[in-house]
């Protein structure tokens, strides 16, 4: 069974982003890029079914701009088989996730994985959303937020971390699981694999080519930082802390 | 401009909180159709006819709306929505797994996590873990949006609506619902208690981390948790606080061994007042807490929760 795994090149979760003084947009300058950690559980998952000899194939995919190829060759030194880069140019770096969808139902057209896997959402624009809407365009089952994922014949069994605990669902192949932390540990690419992973077939092709109309829906007017909040006082106390507890309470 | 609302439904009860916080904000794109989708909606249906600022409720019935299966809903809300301008759900769970599929089978662009509606197109949503705010416009026909609810002032419950029933399309049949791990507690629910306690890893320990819920209990207040403590076993899962865990907004929300990682602020952060309880004064927390106590958790906890007990 060929598993198809999307991953995301994203700013590191560590960096603090600022919006710009002129409301334009984020500072991306210089800051450190990294796979979307979410993907990366998404990629670990993919390479254990491997591991356990469920999945065949692992194929990892992004759509973004070139140096995407970084994030590529994480996936592909984790243990991705291959790996696919569908280009977008320099000034579409932010594809929104229907367009993201779209392109990879079409990859998926070609590819025929049983499974796709992504992240529940990409730490960036926070928008938790392609996986489902890639499910709705292919009419496939989906389960979201799943921190256990089973394969059984013809069937994916997920447990999903819902608003009140945990929920079990069992979803027709094909499917598309978005995955949470949760899931699992990713692990650390070995020297050895990295250097591998150099001579791993990465496939770059030019998403314009599936004649999908990316242009985005959603235009971002203005960016701006929100309301900054200040350190207050220390307390000498738990007789202080508690006059606060209650004043805290009666104000409001 | 005629807005479908997706109402909060768990257990065959309307989330009174969650539906009329979701039921204000709709109300300042249009009149409100509030959307009921349950296996027996009656009882919910009747909560929801009363929440101020909606016209309408919708009941639909469908044995697998029980446990909010995406595939189904889904399809059920499609059929709907020719009929309105936007679709809105809160954010909850069940409406991020269903809405963003709704709008990619409308095929126009989701919209997750709105925190200000300017106008019928223009909306305010946090990104980068709430570091940033954006303004965005939609140019999609029928806008598809989940709002914040920790954002909007729930709505009254003087109204009258009128409920009417409609017919649940078939069901796709993709994925079936196996089991729910759902405890019940009788804390206030997270996302609309007026004061949250937290513990994070440092409190060391799922036994430990009872001296959190103590504190809670005694201040009749709802326990959250950092992913930390969440990954470790203290917590389960559905405390957890922040930018991929829920988003809390009480009128206290008290930090307990914490360090204050910009993901967890990502869910605390619009708290009125924050207190920190951590032995390292150093820890990012106190700068954004309004109250700081530097200090062992394991002796002022227990403290704590003793003299508000025998204060009571
Ligand atoms: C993609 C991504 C998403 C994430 N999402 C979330 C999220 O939704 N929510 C979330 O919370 N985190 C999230 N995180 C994790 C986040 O980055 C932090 O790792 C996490 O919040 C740390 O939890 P903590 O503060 O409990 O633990 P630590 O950072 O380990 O802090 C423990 C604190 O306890 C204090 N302490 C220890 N012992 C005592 C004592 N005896 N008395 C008093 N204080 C004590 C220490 O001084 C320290 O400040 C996410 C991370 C990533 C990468």
């Amino acid at each position: 069974m060929k598993v198809l795994v999307a991953v995301k090149r994203v700013v590191d979760p560590s960096v603090r982003v600022r919006a710009k003084q002129d409301g334009s947009g984020v500072d991306l300058a210089n800051v450190k890029m990294s796979i979307n950690p979410f993907d990366e559980v998404a990629l670990e998952q993919a390479v254990r079914l491997k591991e356990a000899g469920v999945a065949s194939e692992v194929v990892a995919v992004s759509i973004g701009v070139r140096e995407a190829q970084e994030t590529l060759r994480t996936a592909l030194a984790m243990g991705a088989d291959r790996a696919i880069l569908l280009e977008v140019l320099e000034g579409q770096r932010d594809i929104e996730p229907l367009s993201v969808a779209k392109l990879l139902a079409a990859l998926v057209g070609q590819e025929q994985p049983r499974l796709v896997l992504v992240g529940k959402q990409a730490i960036d624009n926070d928008m938790n959303a392609t996986g489902q809407m890639l499910a709705g365009l292919l009419g496939w089952a989906q389960a979201t937020y799943a921190s256990k994922l089973e394969l059984a014949g013809d069937s994916a069994v997920t447990t999903q971390e819902v608003d009140g605990g945990l929920r079990k669902v069992k979803l027709k192949l094909p499917a598309v699981v978005s995955v949470d932390l949760r899931l699992n540990e990713p692990r650390y690419a070995s020297l050895m694999n990295i250097m591998k992973a150099k001579k791993k077939p990465l496939d770059v092709k030019s998403a314009a080519d599936f004649g999908i109309d990316v242009a985005p829906r959603l235009t971002v007017l203005k960016t701006y930082e929100p309301a900054g909040r200040k350190a207050g006082t220390k307390l000498a106390s738990v007789d202080d802390l508690i006059q606060k507890l209650k004043s805290g309470l009666e104000v409001s | 401009m005629a807005v479908l609302l997706i109402g909060a439904v768990a257990d065959g009860q309307l989330v009174l909180d969650t539906t009329a916080r979701a039921a204000a904000a709709a109300r300042q794109l249009g009149e409100v159709t509030l959307l009921i989708m349950s296996p027996n909606a009656d009882t919910a249906a009747a909560a929801a006819a009363e929440i101020d600022e909606v016209s309408n409720v919708l009941v639909c019935e469908h044995s697998s709306f029980g446990h909010d299966m995406a595939e189904a809903s889904a399809a059920a809300i499609v059929s709907l929505a020719p009929n309105y301008s936007h679709v809105v759900g809160p954010t909850t769970s069940a409406a991020k797994s269903i809405l963003p599929r709704v709008a990619a089978l409308l095929d126009v662009m989701l919209i997750s996590d709105v925190i200000r509606i300017h106008d019928q197109a223009t909306f305010d949503r946090p990104v980068y873990a709430g570091s940033a705010i954006q303004t965005i416009k939609s140019r999609d026909l029928v806008k598809v949006l989940t709002v914040r609810t920790s954002a909007f002032q729930a709505a009254g419950r003087n109204g009258v609506a009128e409920i009417e029933r409609v017919h649940a399309v078939e069901d796709p049949g993709l994925s079936e619902w196996i089991e729910d791990n759902i405890a019940v507690v009788d804390r206030p629910e997270l996302t609309s208690a007026r004061i949250v306690v937290s513990g994070g890893r440092g409190v060391g320990s799922q036994d430990s981390f009872s001296a959190i819920t103590r504190l809670a209990d005694s201040l009749g207040a709802a326990v959250g948790a950092s992913r930390a403590a969440v990954d470790a076993g203290y917590a389960p899962n559905d405390w957890q606080i922040g930018q991929t865990g829920k988003i809390v907004a009480p009128d206290v929300y008290v930090a307990i061994g914490i360090s204050g990682a910009i993901q967890h602020l990502a869910g605390m952060k619009d708290s009125k007042v924050i207190i920190a309880i951590n032995k390292d004064e150093e820890a990012p927390i106190f700068q954004i807490a309004d109250y700081g106590l530097v200090a062992d958790l394991f002796e002022v906890v227990p403290e704590l929760t003793e003299r508000l007990n025998g204060s009571r």
